[in-house]
């Protein structure tokens, strides 16, 4: 961005500015949301704080490495084993890379060993395929370390800039943010998700987000567990901290004077339905962790958290098998437990225990098209598919009982697991359970089975709200966070264990984000760190217990109210930290990752007349 | 007359406006027209928006209605991780 930098793409021209320039640039696009104008917001203000924040490149840290095994016939037609968060796109992709029908390619998704966003793309697999074509023999290929660092996407480095106004009584009277994301050498940084995120906690008459996408020589990032929303969650929220702090007010009740409710217009455009943030911000207040004391170099940081949650194309087939037991086909990668979930909720409408329902991910010769697992998508949209198909089951069933007892369909009900005569005409007949009727299957009509697509939509957004404890070693500038809650909005936790789970992961990603992973290069330009031992997620050591809250305000969209929960866990850490670290310390930390020379060096910058908090 | 929110990035193509005014009653209509009132929006279009109707967000759902005095706000393409 810099004036005189060198151009990377000599034909890339500036998207999104009007009157267009003439001269090519490397920012690649500029996105602007928001309403009011912050200028007057901060005219209202009684104090304003603007700062700069920088965050590095971080890798999503999937402990398996990008693997496939492909095999292509001499008809042409393939078969390809790969971990991957979307077969179906694996499949449509590589068919169109290397010009095959699509029926002609078969992917299985491998059990997956982490994805977080770096799996939603394809890498090795066309050229496995490629291979195997050419060498009429099944191929492998599987990345090292070393590659899946250097070839595959971390996201984004940022710099940020954030200005907020207050009044004494704690009111924001204007945000304004301007967000640089580098994405390596291609536009698609995800500074649109961070610029739309950035203030959408908050219930705002006045703001603004510029966001510049910037190419840079650099990796080409790739999609990383809420793309863009943590970094601008931790400049923004660094903010607010400050800002309680110079009014003398608690920090969640800052919050809680401008938190986003239903009706509210976020700060990208829509207005809300019913949300969850002031119930997060509640139960953390409530939480005893708030209150708990603080050793000697300890600080207590909050932050609140979003995401939007998406929906998407779902393809879900139920078997009823002749043993009354159910068979679940779904074609949505199980990333976080999701199979499990899927039983439940067929087990729920079904009326039979869960263990009587077995859920597998299908190839994708055996199922409709399926999306991606991303965006948080999957409990909610295949769950709601997998609702439709039971319910769908449960119609042929009642249809089932009704033949064999002679009385209309619409004259039959489903109660626990059994179809009953409903209705003053019905007639009395003994109830038909799911495997009494599974068991007369073959002689009454066939196979019964359950069937359901959609596109589905009303994935309903959430918010979180994270408490983080930090001791700093002041004379090492070493950072451990001692405590660590998540208070988070599931809409309805179907498998409370795994959504807990989801929660603790997204803290443990950010704890590492925030105190120790980074992409670091050497003058030569090259990557110095491609492997575990030098790029350092945490390990079980690193973590303090997480302690976790499921608040469940229902989505309208889903039918038990489900809201997606895997990514917005992971957009409150960055600043929970930073704002414990901050206060731990006695300096404001604006820079990620909070390592422990640039603590010191912060501390030692304090100590010698820099701003202190 | 639908009225639609441009945020973001269509505001600039759409000559800066913030808002506009489609007749619609689907988000496949809605788009379509703003293509044609707007032609410097239809590249954006094409490569793909997400349309929030009474703040539900719709990413493709071109047969879904719009009923009469519902908000509506194009956003752009969004993929989450």
């Amino acid at each position: 961005m810099k004036p005189g930098a060198p151009i990377l793409h000599a034909d890339m021209i500036t998207e999104n500015v009007e009157p267009a320039p003439t001269k090519p640039s490397n920012i690649a696009g500029r996105h602007e949301f928001g309403h009011g104008d912050p200028e007057q917001g901060f005219k209202q203000a009684d104090h304003i704080i603007e700062r700069v924040f920088k965050t590095e490149a971080t890798h999503q840290g999937y402990i398996e490495p990008h693997a496939c095994l492909a095999s292509v016939g001499t008809d042409g037609s393939g078969e390809l084993w790969v971990c991957t968060q979307g077969h179906f796109m694996v499949r449509d992709t590589c068919a169109a890379l290397l010009g095959m029908d699509v029926s002609r390619l078969r992917v299985t998704a491998s059990e997956i060993g982490g994805g977080f966003g770096g799996k939603t793309t394809v890498f090795v697999e066309p050229v496995a395929l490629a291979l195997s074509r050419k060498a009429g023999k099944p191929v492998k290929v599987v990345m090292s370390r070393e590659e899946v660092f250097r070839a595959s996407g971390p996201t984004s480095s940022t710099s940020m800039t954030v200005k907020i106004g207050v009044t004494k009584a704690g009111r924001i009277t204007g945000g304004y943010a301007e967000l640089r994301f580098q994405g390596g050498a291609f536009t698609g940084s995800p500074v649109v998700l961070g610029a739309m995120s950035a203030f959408a906690c908050y219930d705002l008459e006045h703001v603004k987000v510029v966001g510049y996408d910037v190419v840079t020589n650099r990796p080409k990032q790739a999609a990383y567990r809420a793309p863009g929303a943590p970094m601008a969650a931790f400049a923004v929220e660094s903010v607010l901290d400050e800002l309680a702090k110079k009014i003398h007010m608690d920090p969640i009740e800052l919050r809680l004077k401008n938190a986003a409710k239903e009706g509210t217009r976020s700060s990208y455009g829509p207005k809300y339905n019913r949300i969850g943030l002031i119930d997060c911000l509640e139960a953390a207040r409530k939480h005893p962790h708030y209150k708990a004391p603080l050793g000697a170099n300890q600080g207590r940081g909050i932050a609140a958290g979003f995401w939007f949650n998406f929906g998407g194309q779902t393809c879900v087939s139920l078997n009823v098998n002749i043993d009354g037991t159910v068979a679940l086909v779904v074609g949505t990668p199980d990333i976080g437990g999701s199979r499990a979930s899927m039983c439940l909720m067929a087990a729920e409408e079904l009326g039979i225990p869960y263990d009587k329902v077995r859920a597998i991910v299908a190839d994708t010769s055996s199922l409709g098209y399926n999306d991606i697992s991303e965006g948080s998508r999957v409990t909610f949209s295949t769950g709601l598919a997998t609702i439709s198909a039971a319910r769908d089951a449960v119609t042929k069933l009642c249809a089932r009982a009704a033949k064999i007892w002679g009385i209309p369909a619409d004259a039959v009900t489903w109660e626990n697991g059994h179809a009953k005569p409903s209705g003053p005409n019905a007639g009395s007949f003994e109830p038909l359970s799911l495997e009494d009727l599974a068991k007369k299957a073959a002689k009454t009509g066939g196979p019964i089975a359950g069937h359901y697509e959609v596109n589905a939509d009303g994935a309903g957004v959430s918010f979180a709200v994270h408490l983080a404890d930090a001791e700093v070693d002041p004379e090492t500038g070493r950072v451990h966070i001692t405590r660590y809650t998540v208070v988070q909005d599931a809409g309805k936790a179907v498998h409370p264990s795994y959504v807990e789970g989801q929660f603790q992961g997204g803290a443990a990603q950010g704890i590492g984000w925030a105190i120790n992973e980074e992409y670091i290069y050497g003058r030569d330009g090259r990557l110095q760190n491609p492997g575990f031992l030098d790029y350092r997620i945490p390990v079980a050591s690193d973590l303090p217990m997480i302690d976790t809250v499921i608040v469940e305000v229902p989505n309208p969209g889903h039918p038990y109210g489900v809201r997606g929960v895997g990514e917005t866990s992971i957009v409150p850490p960055l600043a929970a930290i930073a704002n414990a670290v901050s206060a731990a310390a006695g300096v404001r930390m604006t820079q990620l990752p909070m390592s422990a020379p640039r603590v010191l060096k912060a501390i030692d910058g304090a100590k010698h007349g820099s701003r202190r908090r | 007359m639908v009225e639609v929110m441009l945020s973001g990035p269509l505001r600039a193509a759409a000559g800066g406006r913030a808002k506009v005014e489609v007749e619609a009653a689907t988000i496949h209509q809605l788009l379509a027209r703003l293509g044609q009132d707007h032609p410097k929006l239809k590249p954006m279009l094409e490569r793909g928006v997400a349309v929030a109707i009474d703040g539900q967000i719709y990413r493709d759902d071109w047969l879904r209605s719009i009923p009469p005095g519902s908000e509506v706000v194009i956003l752009p393409k969004m993929a989450g991780g």
